[in-house]
């Protein structure tokens, strides 16, 4: 899901920075200080989620789940997202300064999209239905952030084209497996804690 | 979990003032990301190695991260040389590879692994909380600043955590595979890891209230330039300014 550092254009780059210093700004002034330790311990969590490995027949993917992300922190999962990405960049060495914007805005634009169409849905009272919500949120996010990554490459270059059409296509099982694992979560969250969800954005 | 695997060391450029390597990296990546003039390339890629070599890190671990890094270079390797219009070069099959496709793919993993050679050297040479200290003070939200800290602090936390859950997990023999048992336990072990974390930022929340945390982080160290700081940010950033006067004033 990553772009590395010296394939996008100028003016991509550009945009996503800008897109995404809006979308961190926003997220900033709507997290109180009171939430910055709540905030960051999720976002502990969600990295080190991240680092499972799922098999996938005879590969293995990591998860995302930028869709679950959105549930819980609402619009503080932009600057969640970036300070992931920029630890991710420190730590391993996985994606730059450069691309941050653009990368940052690719998985956080749709937690957000996620928040606004799907945080009611999931406390449904018919647990099915619920679910089925929870699955759609998940598959969605994948599938946005993919179709994201793949315009920013078209975007930067028509030749690109084929090699995005290939990436949202391989993303498929990873919309799916996605989608799986955040039904569940969000079924296990529902019985055992529901007031982690909208947590952090209940006054917002 | 290591973090700031290359930031032991005491090398020139371990020693260096933080905020004078973010300030570098940012405009040495932002000149490489959008040149392509191959004078201004080469001398990119002479810098990188440079600094490389002043920081003396181990170049097998180097050698093994940017392996990790050019997966999504490879991707595109796939299609690049085959979808760019321009003069045949050779095919496979029914698809002609371009020359100038060829050379697109070689110009953006130059580009790439230049970029990622001198972040590594600047930037992975000085410790996480280090590099946040030092993002303070040069004008980046002190709410930012804040997430980021707290972040680095709870990830090892957290890290131990997940590892005591998958340790229960395998003392009750589960396997990962494809398959809804392993998908479900995976949700369940995310599903138990947030709520864990829940529970211990209300603590963290109630402990930092009850000594009289009222919004301000006071940071108690602060950096002084040296004469070997600034001498250095010169240097970098006149060899900085010569690649971006290649790439767009000196013509061809």
């Amino acid at each position: 899901m990553h772009i590395s550092e010296g394939v996008l254009s100028a003016p991509v780059l550009v945009t996503g920075a800008v897109l995404t210093a809006a979308g961190v700004a926003v997220g900033l002034k709507k997290m109180d200080y009171e939430k910055i330790p709540q905030v960051a311990v999720l976002t502990s969590a969600f990295f080190v989620a991240s680092l499972i490995r799922v098999p996938v027949g005879p590969s293995a993917v990591h998860l995302v789940l930028n869709g679950l992300l959105g549930l819980v922190l609402g619009w503080a999962a932009f600057p969640a997202i970036l300070v992931g990405l920029a630890l991710q960049g420190l730590i391993f060495q996985f994606g730059g300064l450069t691309t941050l914007g653009v990368n940052t805005f690719n998985i956080a634009a749709p937690a957000i999209l996620c928040y606004y169409l799907f945080a009611r849905g999931i406390a449904h009272k018919n647990s099915s239905v619920a679910m089925a919500l929870a699955f759609a949120c998940g598959f969605f996010a994948i599938l946005l952030s993919s179709l994201l990554v793949a315009l920013c490459l078209i975007f930067t270059g028509e030749s690109f084209l084929q090699a995005a059409k290939v990436l949202v296509l391989a993303h498929l099982p990873v919309m799916v497996l996605e989608g799986v694992v955040v039904a569940f979560c969000l079924a296990f969250l529902m019985k055992v804690k529901p007031e982690i969800l909208g947590a952090t954005h209940a006054a917002g | 979990m290591h973090i700031d695997n290359f930031a032991t060391g005491d090398s020139l450029l371990h020693r260096l003032d933080p905020r004078v390597k973010i300030v570098v990296a940012v405009l040495f990546s932002v000149v490489v990301a959008v040149a392509d003039r191959y004078s201004c390339l080469a001398t990119a890629v002479c810098l990188s190695l440079t600094l490389l070599f002043l920081a003396r890190l181990s170049l097998r671990e180097v050698f093994l991260r940017l392996l990790v890094v050019n997966a999504f270079i490879v991707f595109l390797w796939l299609f690049l040389p085959f979808t760019y219009g321009g003069e045949k070069l050779f095919s496979i099959g029914p698809l002609d590879a371009t020359r100038e496709g060829v050379i697109y793919a070689l110009l953006i993993t130059v580009k790439s692994n230049t970029i990622v050679l001198a972040l590594i050297a600047l930037l992975a040479t000085s410790p996480v909380v280090t590099l946040g200290h030092a993002l303070s003070h040069l004008y980046v939200p002190e709410k930012l600043i804040h997430l980021l800290f707290f972040t680095v602090r709870y990830l090892q936390v957290l890290h131990l955590e997940y590892d005591r859950l998958r340790d229960a997990m395998r003392i009750r023999a589960f396997k990962p595979g494809t398959n809804m048992h392993t998908y479900r336990s995976f949700a369940y072990l995310i599903g138990m890891l947030l709520i864990k974390s829940f529970d211990r930022a209300d603590r963290i929340r109630k402990a930092m209230l009850c000594r009289g945390f009222h919004g301000k982080y006071y940071l108690l160290s602060h950096f002084e330039l040296q004469r070997v700081d600034v001498i250095m940010l010169v240097i970098m950033m006149l060899l900085v300014s010569g690649m971006a006067s290649l790439q767009w004033i000196i013509l061809k």
